[in-house]
């Protein structure tokens, strides 16, 4: 009887791990092959052999270094703003208006909820004003994308902020006469540098992705400019996509390393990414 | 808003610079934060509400609505309603088989770890280049068409499906998959192999413990992470719009078609009608999901 019971469990556990293999090998096939395939494409000439003459040739387009200097510049633009905006109200909330905490929350976490092409109507009207009345230029999109990463930068910084003693640390440091200025930049900051990390990581990889937005505000970021340019030289605009993904994967290992711990993005996997969220990137 | 009476207050240790502190300012430091959201979220939100109601000359009308009946928004709607349910679905049960691959392994091994970094950042990989990618392999200058050409079997024979309707089928599924494994996830961990001990010892086999025990305490998950799918895919517009440039098959586009005088007349009125017509159903669907959330969360 145990004999049988034993047998009929390790053909189980046989059976079971034939399942997981062939899940994981399908995967790994569906996932990957595409990424390859745009390396393969972006370095196949048209004789069949290897060449990198679509990477030599990026910068041969003004208008697409233009766009990527553009997309680098709103992501630095993004995530500052960001920055200022998120952590002193974050950290004053905790401390002066906890009554607060859930209105900052539900409106920080409200992006979520609001595709991104739906914004964009909104968002119109504005912007039309905003190029009569003050100014065209395209860093002007990083108003918008503010709004945009607000949640995941909230999240992130919440969770820095929930594991350190706000509280105490203030108190201390307001005790010894510090100033305002000095408990922020001397005292909170340093103790939450890696959600501050984070989430300008974050921000910086969703910034870089963007298309919705730009493209309906009629601005050439990267992405417009790739989409514009896949239809004359479908080579070089699958050789920046690549490398603005080798980039967007560059920040990603940086995250998972200077962290030196797994992160909470990962760790709260279903609240961390739930929502409509490739409303902004899809 | 007055924040008098609030215990931070009282308990407050910093210099009184203000005195008497009865009457406190704390709440300026909110300001910046809620006047930011309040004009960059808000206010775009107000604007879609009330120019849905205003004609081109700012007079009440509710012919934005009204014109929600034409045929081709109705076809978009119920175009990008079915593309939404087939991903979410198909989604949904490949994601969860790789869910159940990656629980069923060492809880903190290498691959369970690698699987979850990994959905995390194709969930998110949309877009542009995402687009590219399908376009790069299985387009029809990619290498597994060319190659699957070579041998006999050209499945652009009938028509060019990539870059239609069928095409995005396909392509969503590269991020609902790891969307799905993300949502998932937890609850599959919550479900205790002492169950399963269980149902054995009271003499279920295995079919038994899938049909009574834990596909009963997984299903509203299920349903929960099909409507997140759904909402995802109904609200997603940039693949769409790098792999389909004729005809404006999703309702996202269509909006986007209303916003520009490209295609069309521009109607920001019209826009701003679908816009509410989106959001009405990603919001229902969202709600849906919030509530199969909470009846999942009584048991795992």
């Amino acid at each position: 009887m145990a004999v049988a019971a034993r047998s009929i469990q390790r053909t189980r556990w046989i059976k079971l791990q034939v399942f997981r293999y062939v899940v994981f090998l399908l995967a790994a096939i569906f996932f990957l092959v595409p990424l390859g395939a745009m390396v393969e494409f972006s370095t196949r000439a048209n004789d069949g052999s290897r060449t990198l003459d679509y990477w030599k040739a990026i910068p041969s387009y003004p208008d697409l270094t233009g766009a990527i200097a553009a997309s680098l510049q709103l992501a630095v633009i993004t995530s500052i703003v960001m920055l200022v905006l998120l952590v002193p109200t974050m950290v004053w909330v905790r401390l002066k208006l906890p009554r607060l905490t859930r209105i900052i929350e539900f409106m920080s976490l409200l992006p979520l909820t609001i595709p991104a092409i739906v914004l964009v109507v909104g968002l119109f009207p504005m912007y039309i004003w905003l190029n009569n009345n003050l100014s065209d230029s395209i860093l002007t999109l990083s108003l918008a994308y503010v709004v945009l990463v607000l949640p995941y930068c909230y999240r992130a910084i919440d969770a820095g902020l929930g594991a350190i003693d706000v509280k105490t640390l203030t108190e201390a440091a307001r005790s010894l006469g510090a100033s305002w200025f000095t408990v922020m930049w001397r005292v909170i900051v340093p103790n939450i540098s890696n959600a501050i990390l984070n989430a300008t990581l974050l921000s910086v990889a969703l910034v870089l992705g963007e298309y919705t937005i730009a493209n309906n505000l009629l601005y050439n970021n990267l992405q417009v400019e790739l989409v514009h340019l896949a239809r004359d030289n479908a080579g070089v605009s699958i050789a920046v996509a690549v490398a603005a993904l080798l980039f967007a994967f560059a920040l990603l290992v940086v995250l998972a390393f200077v962290g030196g711990r797994p992160r909470r993005v990962h760790d709260e996997p279903a609240t961390a990414l739930a929502g409509p969220l490739a409303a902004s990137q899809t | 808003m007055t924040v008098a009476g609030s215990p931070a207050v009282t308990t407050n240790v910093g210099r009184p610079f203000l005195g008497g502190r009865r009457f406190s300012l704390d709440w300026v430091g909110a300001v910046p934060y809620l006047a930011y959201v309040g004009l960059f979220l808000i206010l775009p939100s107000v604007i879609i509400g009330i120019g849905a109601l205003l004609d081109a000359n700012n007079a009440f009308t509710l012919d934005n609505f009204r014109n929600l009946s034409r045929s081709y928004v109705v076809k978009a709607t119920i175009d990008t309603t079915v593309l939404s349910a087939i991903t979410a679905f198909l989604g949904a049960v490949f994601g969860a088989l790789l869910a159940y691959a990656i629980v069923t392994g060492s809880p903190n091994g290498i691959l369970r770890r690698l699987t979850i970094s990994a959905s995390g950042v194709l969930a998110q990989f949309g877009g542009v280049t995402l687009a590219f990618a399908f376009i790069a392999s299985i387009g029809p200058a990619g290498f597994v068409y060319l190659f699957a050409q070579a041998h006999g079997f050209d499945f652009y024979k009938q028509d060019l499906w990539l870059f239609e309707i069928p095409g995005l089928d396909l392509v969503y599924l590269y991020f609902q998959i790891p969307l799905m494994v993300l949502v998932f996830l937890p609850a599959l961990d919550g479900i205790k192999p002492q169950w399963r001990e269980a149902a054995e010892s009271l003499g279920g086999n295995t079919w038994h413990y899938w049909r009574h025990v834990a596909g009963p305490l997984l299903f509203p998950a299920f349903l929960g992470s099909v409507l997140l799918l759904f909402a995802n895919a109904f609200s997603a517009y940039a693949t769409a719009n790098a792999l389909i440039n004729q005809g404006q098959p999703v309702l996202a586009q269509q909006i986007a078609g209303a916003l520009s005088s490209e295609v069309g007349a521009y109607e920001p009125g019209f826009a701003k009608a679908i816009a509410i017509e989106m959001i009405i159903i990603v919001t229902l669907v969202t709600v849906l999901y919030t509530l199969l959330q909470r009846r999942t969360a009584r048991w795992l």
